[in-house]
């Protein structure tokens, strides 16, 4: 049995659809990431999926429950990473994890998961006094202290330094090797691609591509050309650069301009990822 | 059971290491009661009902000041913080039952003011020499009963107020004006019959009755039905505007 099964999602607000017709499966043990925009939904599916929103129409599963008649163990076996959030500014990191264990019937050692968000040179600080990445571990911390099967990961890296990223990537990889499945949301294919077994991108409420990470980032590379004409920056995108570059120089040279902060590069995998939402919605 | 005492403990931590609420709500009530009790001297003349100890007229009218704060002005400003900072929105997704929760907090509050109450008592028995009360019992009963309508009042009130920041200037702006109207700060006596006719219909106006009776008379808090009933009808309210507009998600986005 899948961990989570959506299909025909709807969410509005007021006149604004903000999903409109999702569907996807998660298997138990699956990483699966939501990726897209700002805007996009992806905090809208997965806080219906949590039991925080109701829906207005489509069929929700969630580790067999429906979230918005949830069973009693349902909120044991969940931990929850919201976008935002904070916790009580006066615990410190190890009672605001104690807190939380108490809540559970059958917890983690507290110990054992600050060492595990690598919190444990902080564990008698007060939460007020962490770094934002800090807190936001603090966050991740609480998530997992209930042991939970499916954990929900809102933007969990949001502000997070390149080597915290690189620890909580091994530690969403350890719930992993754990049999955990994870939900997770980001705006970072490289974090998609680094963790996620299976990708969703939404854009404008609508799932445009499902696939593992592989598949998503294999359409054709083009490369970037920019440069600025008149103090107004000009960026093109090919698959012949050899061919573009040389018209453009060649009618520089002939007007006697020079081709101003001109640049080449491959695109990211960001630019990659952004270039097919974009051309997703156009369509 | 064992999440609900755990929920306690929880809440009084967070409670005592507040600095603004143990400040704001808890220290405001005794450090007024030092300042008014070096101002008001002597008696209540031509006022039989007050003919008592001006120190001892201030304790039983800070007793119910000191409700306002802790359960009321005090909860409400906490569970805005709490609500806007999606600290509710959290605990909402752990297995923290939604009743537990509103039950320890609850009791937290009675347990805070139950220690305001015993320092009040304290303070003016070392300072002014005031008695303690008579009435262990009819005490108890105001601290629980005053504690609930209150804690009522204050978790209605949270849902009408949006925005954290805001959220003690509001109430404050309630408290304040209804504790001097009522008498928390003093007998009203020699206020203009406006004022007074105004006081008459706040909520405060009848605890002050229940601690005056109690503590002043020594009267059984069982003889004072219309002021437990009055109190027991804004509890009610509190309730019903709890019921409608209490929210475990941020307000403002
Ligand atoms: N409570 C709400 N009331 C009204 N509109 C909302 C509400 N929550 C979200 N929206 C709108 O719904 C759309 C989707 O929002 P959502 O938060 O799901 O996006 P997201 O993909 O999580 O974006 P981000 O990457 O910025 O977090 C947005 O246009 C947003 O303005
Ligand atoms: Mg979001």
């Amino acid at each position: 049995m899948p961990a989570i099964e959506v299909s025909g999602l709807r969410k509005a607000y007021g006149n604004l659809e903000a999903v409109r017709g999702v569907d996807f499966a998660i298997e138990e043990g699956e990483v699966f990431g939501l990726l897209g925009p700002n805007g996009a939904g992806k905090t809208t599916t997965v806080e219906i999926l949590e039991g925080y929103r109701r829906r207005d129409a489509g069929e929700v599963r969630v580790l067999g429950h429906d979230p918005e008649r949830p069973g009693p163990d349902f909120r044991e076996r969940i931990g929850v990473v919201l976008q935002q959030s904070q916790l009580w500014p006066n615990l410190t990191v190890r009672e605001t994890h104690a807190v939380f264990a108490g809540y559970y019937r059958a917890p983690r050692d507290v110990d054992e998961v600050i060492e595990l968000v690598g919190l444990t040179e902080k564990r008698d600080a007060r939460a007020k006094t962490l770094s934002g990445g800090q807190k936001r571990r603090l966050d991740l911390g609480v998530a997992l202290v209930g042991d939970p099967e499916l954990v929900f990961l809102d933007e969990p890296t949001t502000g997070f330094d390149p080597a915290a990223r690189r620890a909580a990537w091994e530690m969403i990889r350890s719930l992993r090797s754990l049999g955990k499945t994870v939900l997770l949301t980001t705006h970072y294919l490289d974090e998609a691609e680094q963790l996620a077994d299976r990708v969703a991108v939404l854009r404008d409420g609508v799932i445009v591509r499902v696939g593992t990470p592989r598949e998503l980032t294999s359409s054709d590379l083009e490369v970037e050309i920019r440069y600025r004409r008149s103090g107004e920056e000009v960026v093109l995108r090919t698959t012949e650069p050899t061919r573009v570059l040389n018209e453009l120089t060649a009618d520089a040279l002939a007007r006697g301009e020079e081709l101003e902060a001109l640049e080449v590069r491959r695109p990211t995998l960001e630019d990659v990822y952004l270039g097919l939402v974009e051309e997703e919605t156009e369509a | 059971m064992r999440m609900f005492l755990h929920q306690i403990r929880t809440e009084q931590k967070l409670y005592w290491r507040s600095r603004e609420s143990a400040v704001f709500t808890f220290i405001f009530p005794l450090m007024l009661f030092v300042l008014l009790g070096s101002v008001y001297k002597g008696r209540y003349p031509g006022a039989p009902y007050y003919d008592k100890p001006a120190p001892q007229i201030l304790l039983a009218a800070l007793l119910a000041y000191g409700c306002a704060m802790v359960a009321f002005a005090g909860l409400a400003i906490t569970l805005v913080i709490r609500r806007e900072g999606s600290l509710l929105k959290r605990l909402r997704a752990t297995p923290l039952p939604p009743l537990t929760f509103v039950a320890s907090l609850l009791a937290s509050t009675l347990v805070v003011f139950g220690i305001e109450t015993i320092a009040l008592f304290l303070l003016g028995r070392v300072v002014y020499g005031t008695p303690f009360p008579d009435r262990i019992g009819s005490i108890a009963g105001i601290v629980v009963i005053g504690g609930i309508c209150f804690a009522a009042m204050g978790v209605g009130l949270s849902g009408f107020v949006r925005s954290a920041e805001g959220s003690s200037a509001v109430v404050n702006l309630i408290v304040l004006p209804m504790a001097f109207l009522t008498g928390s700060f003093g007998p009203t006596l020699h206020y203009p019959h406006v004022l007074r006719v105004i006081g008459e219909v706040l909520p405060l106006k009848y605890l002050v009755d229940l601690t005056n009776a109690v503590y002043l008379h020594g009267e059984s808090l069982w003889s004072q039905p219309k002021a437990i009933g009055i109190l027991a009808a804004w509890g009610a309210a509190g309730l019903v505007g709890a019921f409608f507009r209490f929210r475990w998600e941020p307000r403002e986005g």
